[in-house]
């Protein structure tokens, strides 16, 4: 049993010693390094260690939760007592229980040796090289506004009075950028990234080549007519579409009442061309772990299949409110916050079309290369929304002219049935969660811009 | 400093970060402590709180910043931290200056939230609760949060500056969904502010009614238009209009890389001479105040639009170094976990002359986006967009129908050139805003703007 076992299940003798009925304990221990480069230097080189313990407090069926950095015996006593406390000022909720301990099956490979095998040194010339890239490019790539590589490696522990218990060490690296391309007086920006486990997962021309791709596209960008027409979202802004689907079948907010998905278990909501799950143990999924933030197992649902709603993402207190059973999917951001229900790794299944396929089947109508104010212009409970956005239009088949400065906009239940095609090769992309999508042509979208 | 560290540890924190060199270290340490509670069905839940101590230390030697940070503000732990950012730096040890105690004085809290009773806060909560279902059987749903956030932080660099900040912030939320037959309509407020308990005091249960009477007012809204046309904007949290379109661009990190479009119009005139714009850090009680910055510079009020010309750039310390001027006062970060950047503190736009009414009545067919739900900017092309989060349609100078889902999008400079009336009806809201991963708590303000032209993109058909 390793240091950080024994912290959780000290942690949580410490408050049921508090006066919690039941107690649950995680704690993570987390290093990590961050370079930025621009112009060729490194602008900053960042070393990182964070230790903490998140402790949820039961009393009866109320719930409380405390978290803290100071790790030692009087700091565990001083955070599981704020636990106790906290959970007598909640109301009482009959579904508020501790998660039932079940056997969790290992899940090797999370953890890449090329981040301690790396010296920093040879972390920042990848970053280096990530950023050259994109400036040896084309001399209408006039800058990157910065380069950053950053890696981590976490081990969490969890426990509880209930006898659930585990511990597993998972590695994480990515890279981006966000290129600059001037041409007909105006400045124009891509971005570009990858991920893995490790860097040596990491390609880092093909990372600077995308940002100078994207930026270089832009150049020369108008408004496009406003119209409905066929839509291609490229893999970016398919994730964060995905992203919110995989938000609004959360059964917390089906259950509050909160979600377009709700009551329509069942229904016929896409079309056949689309198919989603979500896999916490997907082998190259970004988020996978053995267990979620509860320490449940976890596991493969599928969400949408052959057009059908097939099943929301529960975790022990949802799952509880409805009689069914927890899909794994309490998710933590670290110590510091309350699980609750997230998206693990969601899947987008790929269909057969090339993108080239997939253009030529929209026809005329617009690529969207990126999206902006998903924060603010998607209402998650009605699934209205309408953002920003820009890209390439499409014309007879093949792209045409860069546009931007305009809005698409819809609904999001809606949009899942205008699905008429997605793309054969899918991408792991970090927005919307860790999402992995082919692009996909939608049949009908609202445009708007001049 | 607030009994964070002691001289001592931190003069010999700075000269081990020294030891290989390097023009400029800091040491900053910050307790960090919280609790927040929520009512979702009318249920007190998610009570949490949580007690955080770390320490960053970063080194500065050319153009490249070393940087370390640990949790934990034991000495070994602070200079843990000064030795790993010292550890990539091969250069001969340079000294630190003595330290100097520089008293900073932390804005004023009245009633310290962490000494009101829990069950106090949520009493107040279901106050929320109950005023927002009062206003109509048809809000089905409704959700409020309250959180309290105090940091301690001390600040002790190799120029010799020691000094430190002691901040609480308390801020409450609301959302109400509102239903009819199918038709279903969210309404969300906050109330926030850099002050204690206090700020509950008058009648905090108001932003639920606010909340509760948006959604159910919006349940009549028919889909937003499309188009170029006309638009006015609420005072207020509209002042997140400025904040994107123009205080992003203003900060000088994305100046000195080339990544906004405010390069080189230091001086331009930049907007209608009607427009007067500040970014103020020092405003009593509010949001994005702070007695200091996180780089310890006092906190300043910088005009950055006088008259329609571009006046100042926000700055930070590095940033400040690299043009030769000195620091605005603008050098934010999140936490001890991260470096500070050029962050806004409370951004506005100066009330002008006009009535809100007047500056409605000026506009024949436009739109109305009385408040937003947020909004984006890419600082480098100046591309915006905002979420109206209640909007309604201009006619013949009378605002007429409640519209859903319409977005603002446009180009920072042809936007703000186009702003030709300024409402006399200031006053500051509160907003979370991202950059590099950071989140601030900023203030945006303004009276009742037009805009001569701006699209909206709805979802009518």
């Amino acid at each position: 049993v390793s240091e950080l076992s024994t912290a959780a299940r000290r942690a949580v003798e410490a408050a049921t010693g508090a006066g919690a009925g039941e107690a649950e304990a995680y704690v993570s221990r987390e290093g990590g390094r961050t370079v930025r480069v621009h112009g060729g230097e490194v602008e900053s080189l960042t070393a990182a260690i964070q230790t903490g313990v998140g402790i949820r407090a039961w009393s009866g069926h109320r719930v409380g939760y405390a978290y803290g950095t100071d790790l030692s015996e009087a700091g565990v006593a001083a955070i599981a007592a704020r636990a106790a406390e906290a959970a007598a000022v909640a109301d009482e909720d009959e579904f508020a229980a501790p998660p039932v301990p079940a056997a969790v099956e290992a899940l090797p490979g999370l953890s890449d040796p090329s981040i301690a095998e790396w010296e920093t040194a040879r972390v920042v010339e990848l970053a280096l090289r990530v950023e050259r890239t994109a400036l040896e490019s084309d001399p209408r790539l006039v800058g990157v506004e910065t380069a950053v590589y950053a890696d981590s490696s976490e081990r969490a522990a969890i426990a509880s009075s209930t006898g659930v218990a585990g511990e597993y060490e998972s590695s994480s690296c990515y890279a981006y950028l966000q290129a600059l391309a001037e041409g007909e007086g105006a400045r124009e920006t891509g971005l570009g990234f990858g991920l893995a486990r490790g860097p040596r997962g990491l390609n880092p021309e093909a990372i600077g080549a995308e940002a100078a791709t994207r930026a270089l596209a832009m150049i020369g960008a108008g408004k496009p007519a406003s119209r409905s027409c066929p839509v291609v979202l490229d893999e970016t802004v398919a994730a964060s579409f995905a992203g919110l689907i995989g938000g609004g079948l959360s059964a917390k907010a089906v259950q509050r009442g909160r979600s377009p998905f709700a009551g329509r278990l069942g229904e016929t909501l896409a079309s056949e061309a689309f198919a989603l799950h979500d896999d916490g143990r997907e082998p190259d999924g970004p988020a996978s772990a053995p267990f979620d933030g509860e320490g449940v197992p976890r596991r493969r649902t599928a969400l949408v299949e052959g057009g059908e709603l097939r099943s929301y993402l529960y975790d022990t207190y949802t799952a509880n409110r409805e009689g069914v059973g927890s899909t794994g999917s309490a998710a933590r951001q670290g110590y510091r916050s309350l699980p609750a229900v997230a998206t693990s790794n969601l899947v987008v299944a790929p269909g057969a079309l090339s993108l080239e396929e997939l253009l030529a089947a929209a026809g005329d109508g617009v690529l969207v290369t990126d999206v902006a104010g998903l924060h603010s212009g998607v209402n998650p409970v009605t699934g209205v929304f309408s953002v920003g956005a820009s890209g390439r239009i499409i014309r007879d088949g093949a792209l045409a002219e860069p546009v931007r400065e305009f809005t698409i906009a819809g609904e999001l239940a809606a949009m899942l049935g205008a699905v008429s095609a997605a793309g054969a090769e899918p991408r792991w992309v970090p927005f919307g969660g860790s999402v992995s999508t082919p692009p996909l042509l939608i049949a009908e979208m609202a445009i708007s811009g001049s | 400093m607030s009994g964070l560290i002691d001289e001592a540890l931190a003069e010999r924190a700075l000269a081990r970060a020294l030891a290989n060199g390097g023009r400029f270290a800091e040491v900053f340490a910050e307790r960090r402590r919280g609790q927040t509670l929520a009512i979702d069905e009318g249920r007190i839940e998610s009570v949490q709180s949580g007690a955080e101590e770390g320490a960053g230390v970063r080194v500065v030697d050319g153009n490249t910043t070393y940087f370390a940070h640990v949790d934990g503000l034991e000495p070994a732990d602070v200079e843990r931290a000064a030795d790993e950012a010292a550890s990539a730096l091969r250069a001969e040890g340079t000294e630190p200056r003595p330290l100097r105690a520089r008293k900073a004085t932390p804005l004023p809290i009245e009633r310290r939230p962490e000494e009101v009773a829990a069950e106090r806060k949520g009493d107040l909560l279901r106050e929320l609760d109950q005023r927002a279902r009062a206003q109509g059987a048809e809000i089905a749903q409704l959700n409020a949060s309250y959180a309290e956030a105090r940091r301690e932080v001390a600040i002790a660099n190799s120029d010799g500056l020691f000094t430190g900040d002691d901040r609480t912030r308390v801020r409450i939320g609301v959302q109400s969904v509102a239903r009819r037959d199918g038709t279903v309509e969210t309404g969300a407020e906050t109330l926030g502010a850099h002050r204690g308990f206090e700020l509950l005091e008058d009648d905090p249960g108001q932003i639920a009614e606010h909340s509760a009477a948006k959604a159910l007012r919006l349940l009549d809204a028919v889909p937003a238009p499309s188009g170029s046309m006309p638009v006015v904007v609420g005072g207020g949290f509209g002042g997140v209009l400025f904040h994107e379109m123009t205080g992003h661009g203003l900060e000088a990190d994305h100046i000195q890389k080339g990544a906004s479009v405010y390069v080189g119009k230091l001086g331009e005139p930049v907007a209608e001479p009607l427009l007067n714009a500040y970014d103020d850090g020092r405003l009593p009680g509010e949001w994005g105040s702070d007695a200091i910055d996180d780089e310890g510079q006092p906190t300043q009020k910088t005009q950055v639009i006088e008259a329609g010309r571009l006046t100042s750039y926000l700055y930070d310390r590095l940033t400040a170094e690299r043009e030769g001027v000195a620091s605005t006062g603008n050098g934010r970060r999140e936490s001890f976990r991260e470096l500070p950047i050029p962050r806004m503190t409370n951004t506005y736009i100066a009330p002008g002359e006009a009535t809100p009414e007047e500056i409605i009545a000026g506009v024949p067919r436009g739109f109305y986006a009385v408040s937003f739900g947020g909004g984006q900017v890419d600082p480098a092309t100046g591309d915006f967009v905002f979420g109206v989060s209640e909007g309604y349609l201009i006619e013949g100078g009378k605002v007429t129908s409640p519209c859903r889902g319409a977005t603002l999008i446009g180009n920072c400079l042809d936007a703000l050139a186009a702003i030709d009336a300024v409402g006399d009806d200031f006053f500051m809201k509160t907003g979370i805003c991202g950059k590099g991963g950071q989140k601030v708590p900023v203030g945006t303000g303004q009276g009742h703007v037009r805009v001569r032209a701006m699209t909206v993109g709805g979802t009518e058909r």
